[in-house]
């Protein structure tokens, strides 16, 4: 849980109160807190003067829009047929193992969440992941291994 | 059948003076700019292969106070990279074809829609942004471009749905028509271009049309950005002049067991290796946006088209019946095949399924499943059985 309001006020003020800055507003608290809280939603749609269903409706159709929680670091492991035939088994495997979690789940001390994905345009360098927003690409058992160590000392 | 052979080209990533260019561009009227790219031939990068002249022109002759050109950034059709790399080069030449667009077409302002994927490129886009408005004010053109992030949703690649993505809304499509050009972004004329479309129509106006239909095919004329990847020993972003058969390109980029291609990513079609020599890749042939997945003898067909499937099923917006019971019918179907809980003809029954879908469907995505479920089974039908 987090406390929205102040970065709803925040954002409603940097992107305006029209329907169209809902995308960008919601994009702004996810990309601060990773995912949408139903306080945020609600927070939300009463700034922009909408119903609550309808920013869950909209948030819920995005895949980066997470409406469950979410932890500080979200890894979406690219599934789609490269990555798949280069190697991505063996990522998510190292991860789980890593990490102590399965696919769709968060770490209890909620730094890691591990997802699949569908293609992130890096099927020449596959398998590749998103953690956040940064691509890493050609990855191996070793390498994912040191990319999340990096992680777990910031 | 006579065809171009395989020849390597660079006008999307050749450097250019921005300036210089869109001066040229400037001293012509919107009408000369349709012209010369009607003259070119050029359709649309993107996949679906709309002529970009048509398009401006059908733009600019709504008469609107408002009007929109949109640079189609939402590169999410699996296998497909050459945008983003595009983006990454020369982002310059993005907006400098954003330019020519919105002068040809009488638009003041510009979006790019870029999908979330790719959201790591927005500083550095931003700051040539800034660069690219500077130069425009210099011109003394009144011109504006800004940025639009999807968040993940392969749909909203489809026009419409991006419009209703940038209006704030779920990125569900639109019923058609109104077409864009009529009724688009914020429902004002809208012309919306692919990433390499604009570059390569500025690319058009530098050097003139000829320079350009003297590549390529009577179908498809110029070159193309191609995204090739799998089993390659140099995947990679190539450009490509247009009208090669599948057989020239396995012959430079496959690994020597070819066993498949699928041209166009999932929404594409596979080309199995006895029909190499007689597929040309292009719109005469098999279209593509750029992907190009090549497939050894060791891979299982069942595996990319359940791979394939599964994409769908997911990305597919829910919005219309066929496409939403459809994809996920065809996905359970290839499974009960495979495990023996339906008999082999049931696979007859999944093709018509996916031909309904190419009538029923609202859109793209829903009309584009079943080319590889079709071109795949057909093509592979004992990989997807046993």
């Amino acid at each position: 849980m987090y406390q929205s309001e102040n970065l709803v006020r925040e954002l409603t003020d940097k992107h305006g109160r029209s329907r169209q800055s809902l995308i960008p507003i919601l994009q702004g608290i996810v990309e601060r807190y990773n995912y949408l809280t139903d306080e945020a939603m609600v927070e939300v749609a009463k700034e922009l003067d909408i119903s609550a269903a309808e920013v869950y409706g909209t948030a819920s159709f995005y895949t980066f829009l997470d409406t469950k929680i979410r932890g500080k670091y979200v890894i979406r492991v690219c599934k789609t047929i490269t990555c798949s035939m280069k190697g991505k088994g063996d990522i998510i495997q190292t991860l789980e193992d890593m990490l102590k979690i399965k696919v769709g789940e968060t770490t209890t001390d909620r730094m890691f969440s591990l997802l699949e994905t569908n293609c992130i345009g890096w099927c020449h360098k596959a398998p590749a992941i998103l953690i956040n927003e940064m691509p890493y690409t050609e990855l191996t058992p070793e390498k994912i291994v040191e990319i999340i160590k990096g992680y777990m000392q910031k | 059948m006579k065809n171009k052979g395989l020849n390597k080209v660079d006008l999307i990533f050749e450097k250019v003076n921005l300036k210089e260019v869109l001066i040229k561009a400037f001293k012509m009227s919107g009408d000369e700019i349709i012209q010369q790219v009607l003259a070119s031939g050029l359709k649309g990068r993107g996949g679906a292969g709309f002529p970009t002249g048509l398009k401006w022109k059908y733009t600019a002759a709504e008469k609107s106070p408002e009007k929109y050109i949109v640079c189609n950034a939402d590169e999410g059709e699996p296998g497909t990279f050459k945008d983003r790399e595009i983006l990454d080069r020369v982002s310059y030449k993005v907006y400098g074809g954003m330019a020519i667009a919105a002068r040809a077409i009488g638009a003041k302002q510009g979006i790019v829609y870029l999908r979330g994927e790719y959201r790591f490129l927005l500083p550095q886009l931003m700051k040539e942004l800034e660069t690219f408005h500077k130069i425009i004010e210099e011109i003394g053109y009144d011109f504006k471009i800004r940025y639009a992030m999807g968040s993940g949703a392969y749909i909203c690649g489809e026009e419409s749905a991006l419009f209703e993505s940038i209006q704030g809304d779920r990125g569900e499509p639109r019923n058609k028509p109104p077409y864009p050009t009529t009724s688009g972004v914020f429902y004002k004329p809208t012309s919306i271009n692919n990433v390499e479309t604009l570059v390569t129509a500025m690319m058009i106006i530098k050097h003139g049309a000829e320079t350009f239909t003297q590549l390529g095919t009577k179908d498809s004329r110029g070159s193309k950005v191609f995204s090739i990847s799998g089993d390659t020993p140099t995947p990679g972003i190539f450009e490509l002049e247009l009208g090669m058969t599948v057989l020239q390109f396995v012959n430079e980029f496959g690994d020597g067991d070819t066993k498949a291609v699928q041209v166009g990513g999932a929404s594409g079609f596979c080309v199995p290796r006895k029909k190499f020599t007689d597929t040309i890749i292009g719109f005469e042939g098999v279209p593509t946006g750029g992907s190009m997945k090549l497939f050894n003898s060791s891979r299982s067909m069942y595996n990319v088209l359940h791979n394939y499937l599964d994409f769908f099923a997911e990305e597919s917006c829910g919005q219309c019946t066929p496409c939403r019971v459809g994809c996920q019918q065809l996905l359970k179907g290839v499974e009960k095949v495979k495990k023996g809980e339906a008999k082999s003809t049931y696979l007859n029954e999944l093709v018509k399924l996916a031909d309904t879908m190419k009538v029923a469907s609202k859109c793209g995505l829903g009309q584009s499943v079943g080319n590889a479920f079709r071109t795949i089974v057909e093509n592979f039908r004992e990989e997807i059985i046993y």
